[in-house]
């Protein structure tokens, strides 16, 4: 259930991933990519659940991972942890949608249907991003 | 198309791109505030019994839309499991889409372990999905069915809240609904008994409420099977049409006519380089 282990939670700060989003690679508003800013923009979410649901696989692991150290021990999270980080790498290339099979095993959403697979599926997507652009982005040279 | 201003991969789920251009639009103009349109709602009474082999649901067929009626023959009475059904008021889509997800979710996990699944995994599933998105999905929900433990009856408000109990209603006629159920609701009531106590709640929160009405259905579940029975009872007020609004042809009368030739007078043809992109 989602509600164990709230708790522990409450020494761990969510990541706030909505403050600078429009920071380019010299720290600053990167105009050309992301558009005018507005400060208004980048302090609040203009729907409440925006942050929530941005952050959510995040929290729901952080929270699993917090109880599964309670009840076994440090070791646990950190084997799977370890786990996790392999599955994460198994990508295909950046412009195409990858899968993540092993990812979802790992984590248990291969046998359950929510929201994200059937709203927005990255499949049926109508506009796809430049190949060279995003490879070199991904990579650090853009 | 490939667009040079996307640099990381579309997020699935819910998209919330538009929602600073909402608040926008709804707060802008001063003159005249330019408001969303409403979603379809289904204005209802639902209502639901345990008696001696299992359990009863009722809901009423109507779906407004504000003021006008959208759907006379709506059904609110959905299929989740073969031993679990699922009664919906609130927003139309939203328990329509909730109450699918659901039953997807239990088939995968009977096709997993080869159970039945029961009536608290339905619970539980939806108080997760309902509270993870603090009440935005409008779908109050009275869940029954009869499982390997037994006959359970359970209502799921928006926010994720849940209650058990004999005999409940909800939606918009669900106080004169439940005046009906609290008069005459005893335990271990037999089919006929249980049946008519049903029909009569909803009844009452059709006469009573304006967002209920038109015909009412009920299905009973039991150990041995389903029994959906649509329409229990019809509604008086069945608006037939009184006559043929077609018109026939040559009711338009032509004026003057005039026929116009076109000739043709030079064809060419010039290849075009079109600019591909990849």
């Amino acid at each position: 259930m989602n509600t164990r282990g709230l708790r522990s939670q409450l020494k761990d700060s969510v990541p706030v991933t909505g403050l600078c989003p429009q920071a380019g690679p010299y720290g600053v508003q990167d105009s050309l990519r992301r558009g005018f800013s507005s400060v208004k923009n980048e302090l609040l979410p203009s729907h409440p659940l925006e942050l929530s649901e941005k952050n959510f696989q995040l929290n729901q692991d952080k929270m699993n991972f917090n109880t599964l150290r309670n009840i076994q021990g440090l070791h646990a999270p950190l084997k799977l942890q370890m786990e996790y980080r392999a599955a994460r790498q198994i990508q295909r290339l950046p412009f195409l949608p990858s899968s993540n099979l092993a990812l979802d095993t790992l984590r248990g959403t291969d046998d359950s249907i929510g929201f994200q697979d059937i709203l927005n599926d990255p499949v049926l997507s109508e506009i796809m991003g430049d190949p060279h652009i995003m490879t070199e982005y991904k990579l650090g040279v853009l | 198309m490939a667009l040079s201003n996307v640099l990381e991969p579309a997020v699935s789920g819910f998209n919330f791109e538009n929602s600073t251009r909402n608040i926008v639009l709804e707060n802008g103009s001063e003159e005249g505030k330019i408001k969303a349109p409403k979603p379809m709602k289904t204005g209802t009474t639902i209502a639901g019994v345990v008696y001696k082999d299992g359990v009863v649901l009722g809901a009423d067929t109507r779906a407004t839309s504000e003021e006008v009626v959208a759907d006379k023959m709506c059904a609110k009475i959905h299929y989740i499991a073969p031993n679990i059904y699922c009664c919906g008021a609130g927003t139309a889509a939203d328990t329509e889409k909730t109450t699918d997800m659901l039953s997807s979710n239990l088939t995968i996990f009977s096709m997993n372990s080869g159970r039945n699944p029961r009536v608290v995994m339905a619970v539980n599933i939806l108080q997760d999905m309902l509270f993870r998105y603090r009440g935005m999905i409008g779908a109050h929900l009275i869940l029954g069915g009869v499982d390997c433990t037994g006959s359970h009856l359970y209502t799921v408000g928006p926010y994720g809240s849940m209650d058990k109990v004999p005999y409940l209603a909800m939606g918009s006629g669900k106080l004169p609904a439940l005046g009906i159920l609290e008069d005459r609701f005893k335990g271990n009531m037999d089919l006929e008994e249980a049946k008519a106590l049903v029909s009569d709640a909803i009844h009452a929160g059709i006469m009573s409420d304006l967002g209920s009405g038109n015909n009412i259905d009920l299905c009973v579940i039991t150990k041995e099977g389903v029994d959906y029975i649509r329409p229990h009872r019809e509604s008086l007020y069945n608006y037939k049409r009184q006559a043929k609004y077609k018109y026939k042809p040559g009711t338009t009368p032509v004026l003057t006519k005039t026929v116009n030739q076109l000739e043709l007078v030079h064809e060419t043809v010039q290849m075009m380089e079109t600019a591909g992109s990849s």
